[in-house]
């Protein structure tokens, strides 16, 4: 039976790791590749590393550092932050990463997702969204959480799918950084209306937390950062409580 | 130890060489039919699809080589896939090493996604690539399509159906899901690989 994966995000800036707590104030949390080894040894399924630098000088050390992940780590690892064209896609993929996030290229032009599914395939083509439940129901927002768009999180992500997305890797933005659990909901919907595996993402604090992700809100994996950086929640603890709650995970 | 990857139009062919980097051999990437004659293994590595595929090969000669290796060969995901005889995929003719063909996954419920991605466990190991410790072990796949159990079949995984996640017949071996990123197990398959 396919596995439930769990998936440690590394936010890279200068090449070192972060993390935000509510998308602000960042502190940091060690070598990347290193880090990245360390969840491979204790079971992470996936890695994902988010290059929030913006700067072209940034893109180039975030380039060689995918090379060194690629180079170090035996499992699949998603790379994302700053991709724009197919260009972007073309360069990370021969550096050797498996899968790349879009995000705010994706809403911004859609036609990008179509691109690279047709040039890599749809598997690597994960569409990042970052929303955040308002008064109207739930907003995605563009550039990590900071400009508010017109689109919807139910309506953009059946969108990304049909354009040819592989994933989505949802995070609730109202849910991020504050450790009350995962926006089970959304996710149910999200997994009941797409075909398409969704990636449950923001507010894991506790081990229940996932169970309740992916029992609850029917997600495929589930990622998280802060709580496995600052060595809350140990993954080989997690993977074995979650396999005593029923779900199939590897182990 | 001379160990070949075979470089075509593929993506990603590097992380094949990256593993084995890991476990101390330094491959060499070459699409020279000399070259892959000599070698000791040689691995046949795929992302990509059917089609364009088998037409790149056939282009640059490739195919006949490929069919004529005498050494242990790997194939891995689309490179297991073209050994075999025909694939949906952009209806292929392909290399027909293993008298089988490649089908579509066809959902049967809403959780059958496709495509099958993720980690996954190999059942009924046999077979030089496995021993009995990889019984059971999860290792990665990314595909659409899919072999159906067969009488080469190798190693056996559940998705949708039954399929074959891996085959052998003679000197060459392939597997559907990616042993250089399947973590541990999968170090152990390119280990025994080498071992031949």
């Amino acid at each position: 039976m396919l596995a439930k994966r769990i998936i440690p995000c590394l936010d890279i800036k200068d090449g070192k790791t972060v993390k935000g707590i509510n998308f602000v104030n960042f502190r940091d949390a060690g070598d990347p590749v290193e880090l990245g080894a360390q969840y491979s040894r204790a079971g992470a399924d996936e890695l994902v590393y988010l290059d929030i630098t913006a700067s072209h000088e940034g893109r180039k050390t975030f380039t060689e550092l995918v090379k060194k992940v690629a180079a170090h780590i035996s499992i699949p690892f998603t790379v994302g932050g700053g991709i724009n064209e197919l260009n972007d896609v073309d360069r990370l993929l021969s550096a050797g990463a498996d899968k790349v996030s879009i995000n705010s290229a994706a809403l911004r032009n859609p036609g990008l997702i179509e691109e690279i599914a047709k040039h890599f395939g749809s598997q690597v083509c994960v569409v990042a969204i970052d929303a955040h439940f308002e008064a109207d129901g739930w907003r995605c927002y563009l550039n990590g959480g900071r400009v508010p768009t017109k689109k919807q999180l139910f309506q953009w992500a059946a969108e990304a799918e049909s354009w040819g997305a592989g994933e989505i890797l949802f995070t609730s933005m109202t849910h991020d950084g504050v450790k009350d659990g995962y926006a089970n909901d959304a996710l149910a919907t999200l997994a009941d209306m797409l075909h398409i595996p969704v990636i449950a993402s923001g507010g894991a604090g506790k081990m229940e937390h996932f169970r309740d992700a992916f029992a609850r809100g029917k997600a495929d994996a589930a990622l998280a950062a802060s709580v496995f950086h600052f060595g809350e929640i140990g993954i080989g603890a997690l993977k074995q409580y979650l396999h005593e709650e029923g779900i199939n995970v590897r182990l | 130890m001379d160990v070949a990857i075979i470089k075509y139009n593929a993506g990603n062919i590097y992380s094949v060489s990256y593993a084995l980097k890991r476990l101390g051999v330094e491959a060499m990437i070459t699409a020279d039919p000399e070259r892959l004659c000599k070698a000791d293994k040689v691995i046949f590595p795929g992302v990509g699809e059917a089609k364009t595929t088998m037409e790149y090969l056939k282009e640059h000669k490739l195919d006949a080589v490929i069919k004529e290796l005498k050494q242990p060969v790997l194939g891995i995901c689309l490179g297991m896939q073209l050994m075999c005889r025909h694939s949906e995929e952009g209806d292929a003719d392909c290399l027909g090493i293993f008298d089988t063909d490649v089908k579509r996954f066809i959902p049967q419920a809403h959780a059958d996604k496709v495509p099958h991605m993720g980690w996954n466990t190999i059942t009924d190991v046999k077979g030089g690539l496995f021993d009995t410790q990889l019984e059971n072990k999860f290792v990665y796949f990314v595909h659409s399509y899919y072999v159906p159990v067969n009488e080469y079949t190798a190693a056996t995984t559940e998705y949708i159906l039954p399929f074959s996640a891996s085959l052998h017949k003679g000197n060459f071996y392939a597997t559907q899901f990616h042993p250089e990123k399947s973590g541990p197990a999968g170090e152990a398959i390119l280990s025994n690989f080498l071992k031949l």
